[in-house]
């Protein structure tokens, strides 16, 4: 395996998916409008419902769309993430999975770059709404444009391995509206996107809290948070590593013929 | 010129095995295919042929035994073996929503092809199957025989030794069946490719330097055309196959 040779595979499997989410209008639609609409929608209306305190890493109070911005970045982190898990099923369905995986490359290497090229459209998509909420005056410091970064990036990483784990079990397409119901929702509405969590405290919903605390989602949301105002969340930083190791290492298993939960499926003889 | 078939094993597979639960669907099975041989896979449906190569093509992990890819162990050096295959899967496998380019590039990237050689040859391979004036052209407007001969340049693109053709030709009609299998036969007579062709098509098999006859995963003879008539004591080359397999031994459950 040359350096050159796994540039190349990886430009390769960018291009590819660059192309496929340029050329699906809806998606590139989607993708800025479903956070808008939580922005300029929900957030708008539910602003003098949900009263945000001065809580890490705010310094003073702050408007419950400020509050609900990183959420947001990171709900796109979330769909792209479950939108890689959907293009690999439907890859595996149109048969060009099966030309990936029999290139003469390491298979952790070929999912790690489908990973990464998945990963890069989504931070590319969250400044795309990072830049319409700014010229609709939500925003926050300067430098968090850029301390943003490798937050994303991580987040992105850990939310794009989940969706490869998780098309390990999905075999059909139609069974993708299972994810939504089982594994989006739940993850966005069970972390500190859209309250915080010691709203969850103060409501006796003391299992509650604790899912959400555990929920790897919040920690890609308190992540941006804090980078967006220049700071490392340290445990965030810990917990999304974390998980992202878990969830590569274990689908990269199940996509090995020799271990893997893909050996249980019977191909036609 | 035509290429005389070479002593070394191009394919070396010995005692190669795979069970689906109590199903052997590939038992035992040892054979080998040469440079520049043209090798027909013979069996009835759910005979073992495609189960034995998604082992090869590292896709399913053998439960036991050996597969050699020019002298490359498949479990140990995987990488290495799939840079010497070639392969054309029974299922479509390439992006209908690309230009046949797009896909051929894409192919060549992921083989690590130097940019310097890839277009020249991308043009080769096109060439070799007639599409050249098709190159710029999205896949899905291809007609299925014509998508096939794509499958078949993009096999042929990283030079490989060894060609695996999955009942590559089913679904076409009998002119494009007979044109893919005369592109094929041209490159292991002129190139000197080794190539193990699938099918459950007699037909597809008299032109074979040999056919290898599988029933529920094992191979029941192996020999020339001619030889296996003889053998079969039958006229043609269907009656043999249909003698071979008439007496088809129940699938093989494990104790």
């Amino acid at each position: 395996m040359s350096p050159s040779h796994t540039l190349q595979a990886f430009a390769a499997i960018s291009a590819r998916e660059f192309e496929r989410f340029v050329h699906q209008r809806g998606r590139l639609l989607s993708s800025l409008v479903r956070p808008l609409l939580w922005l300029a929608v929900f957030a708008a209306g539910f602003q003098n419902v949900f009263g945000v305190s001065i809580v890490p890493p705010y310094q003073t109070y702050v408007t419950y769309q400020v509050y609900v911005l990183p959420g947001l970045a990171g709900m796109i982190l979330l769909f792209q993430g479950m939108q890689s898990s959907l293009s690999m099923v439907y890859d595996r369905e149109m048969g060009m999975m099966r030309l990936l995986l029999t290139a003469p490359l390491p298979r952790w290497y070929l999912l790690l770059a489908k990973l990464t090229a998945g990963t890069l459209l989504s931070t590319a998509q969250v400044y795309g709404f990072l830049l319409v909420a700014w010229l609709l005056g939500v925003s926050f410091p300067a430098l968090g444009w850029l301390t943003i970064l490798p937050a994303l990036v991580l987040g992105g990483l850990m939310l794009g391995a989940l969706g490869l784990l998780l098309s390990v079990y999905i075999r059909q397409l139609e069974n993708f509206a299972g994810t939504m119901n089982f594994v989006i929702f739940p993850m966005f509405f069970m972390s500190s996107a859209l309250y915080p969590l010691w709203r969850l405290q103060e409501s006796a919903a003391e299992p509650v809290y604790q899912l959400a605390t555990f929920n790897p989602f919040t920690q890609v949301v308190e992540l941006i948070r804090f980078a967006a105002y220049g700071q490392v969340n340290e445990v965030a930083v810990a917990a999304v590593l974390g998980w992202l190791v878990i969830f590569f290492a274990t689908a990269v298993w199940g996509y090995d013929p020799q271990r893997g939960l893909m050996r249980r499926v019977r191909p036609a003889a | 010129m035509a290429v005389s078939v070479a002593d070394n094993p191009v394919l070396h597979i010995e005692r190669l095995g795979k069970r689906f639960g109590s199903l052997r669907a590939v038992d035992e099975l040892s054979l080998e295919v040469r440079a520049g041989e043209f090798v027909v896979l013979l069996g009835p449906n759910g005979a073992g042929k495609t189960t034995l190569f998604q082992m090869l093509t590292g896709l399913f992990a053998p439960d036991h035994g050996t597969a050699l890819i020019a002298g490359n162990d498949i479990r140990r050096h995987g990488t290495a073996a799939l840079a010497a295959l070639g392969v054309v899967f029974q299922q479509p496998t390439a992006d209908r929503d690309r230009s046949v380019l797009a896909n051929l590039r894409f192919h060549a990237r992921l083989h690590g092809m130097p940019a310097s050689r890839r277009e020249t040859r991308i043009a080769e391979a096109l060439d070799a199957v007639g599409l050249t004036d098709r190159a710029r052209d999205r896949l899905g407007t291809l007609s299925g025989g014509n998508q096939r001969r794509v499958e078949v340049a993009r096999a042929l693109l990283h030079e490989p030794k060894l060609l695996l053709m999955d009942e590559a030709s089913v679904g076409l009609d009998p002119a494009s069946r007979a044109d893919l299998l005369q592109r094929v036969l041209d490159q292991c007579r002129h190139r000197g490719l080794a190539c193990l062709w699938a099918t459950h098509l007699v037909d597809e098999a008299s032109e074979a330097d040999r056919v290898v006859v599988m029933d529920a995963g094992r191979i029941i003879a192996d020999a020339s055309p001619e030889r296996l008539q003889d053998q079969a004591r039958s006229t043609t080359l269907a009656d043999a196959f249909i003698a071979l397999t008439r007496d088809k031994p129940a699938m093989r459950m494990s104790a």
